[in-house]
């Protein structure tokens, strides 16, 4: 099952919309609770950072029995540099972004935690893609 | 401690979610930054937060909170109330600071995450 949602640039009274949307679509999937916390978290960080940060763009979950990939795709402006990016602390938020109660440099890398691989495609001037991999521990516990 | 509880420790007024107010609640964090409470790996907690926007309540609802203690009198939105309705999220809403609601709540039992 392969599944694309467009984020909207700069819409943040709607930024969750989509995560809430796919955390509906995972629990009626029977994927466990554990699961299912940890990837809309980490998809939740990518769409407010989509929001916050980019011209907009897509998130595309592709969903298989044992393992779910979801990429975040923007079309720009990019990261210039990643490894600062997924410094803890370090950031790049406008006051906006803060007053929602982000910006705080902790979005990379808390997705990097919530996920089992993280590849993020990204430079100056270019679109973003970031590849979630969660491998998925089985419908063990739906509630 | 139950939620109904909470309220009467904060003198708080319950927005939304009323009929949970028995649901038992064993630890609290208190918050503005919700990248913060995004790294939780705890859930059914307490959210205590000043930041009264839709945000706070999506927090919730990816982190599995199901009650959140606004301070300070941040009245939440029509919007901020139907999200939270639509996700079972019980709403309270006290006009103590987030030290004092949070200093009644531990001193009464609630504990904290860290």
């Amino acid at each position: 099952m392969r599944i694309s949602y467009p984020v909207a640039p700069g819409d943040f009274s709607n930024a969750g919309k989509v995560s809430s949307t796919i955390k509906s679509l995972l629990k009626q999937l029977n994927i466990s609770a554990k699961d299912v916390k940890r990837m809309v978290v980490a998809i939740y960080e990518a769409e407010v950072n989509m929001v916050a940060h980019s011209y907009g763009g897509q998130i595309v979950c592709t969903l298989e029995a044992d393992k779910a990939i979801v990429e975040a795709i923007d079309t720009g402006p990019g990261i210039p540099d990643l490894d600062l990016a997924m410094t803890e602390g370090w950031s790049t938020a406008t006051p906006e972004v803060r007053e929602m109660g982000f910006g705080a440099g902790m979005g990379l890398p808390n997705i990097k935690k919530h996920t089992d691989d993280l590849a993020i495609e990204t430079g100056k001037d270019r679109p973003t893609h970031i590849n979630m991999l969660f491998r998925l521990e089985g419908a063990t516990d739906g509630s | 401690m139950t939620l109904r509880t909470v309220v009467e420790i904060v003198n708080g007024k319950v927005m939304c979610g009323e009929e949970q107010l028995d649901r038992e609640v064993k630890m609290g964090f208190a918050s503005d930054l919700m990248s913060d409470v995004l790294t939780l790996l705890a859930d059914d907690i307490l959210l205590i937060t000043g930041l009264s926007n839709n945000q706070a309540i999506r927090t919730a609802e990816m982190s599995d909170i199901q009650q959140i203690l606004f301070v300070r009198n941040k009245v939440p939105t029509k919007t901020m109330i139907d999200l939270a309705k639509a996700q079972g999220i019980t709403v309270i809403v006290t006009a103590y600071s987030m030290f004092k609601s949070s200093g009644l709540l531990f001193a009464n039992g609630l504990e904290p995450i860290y």
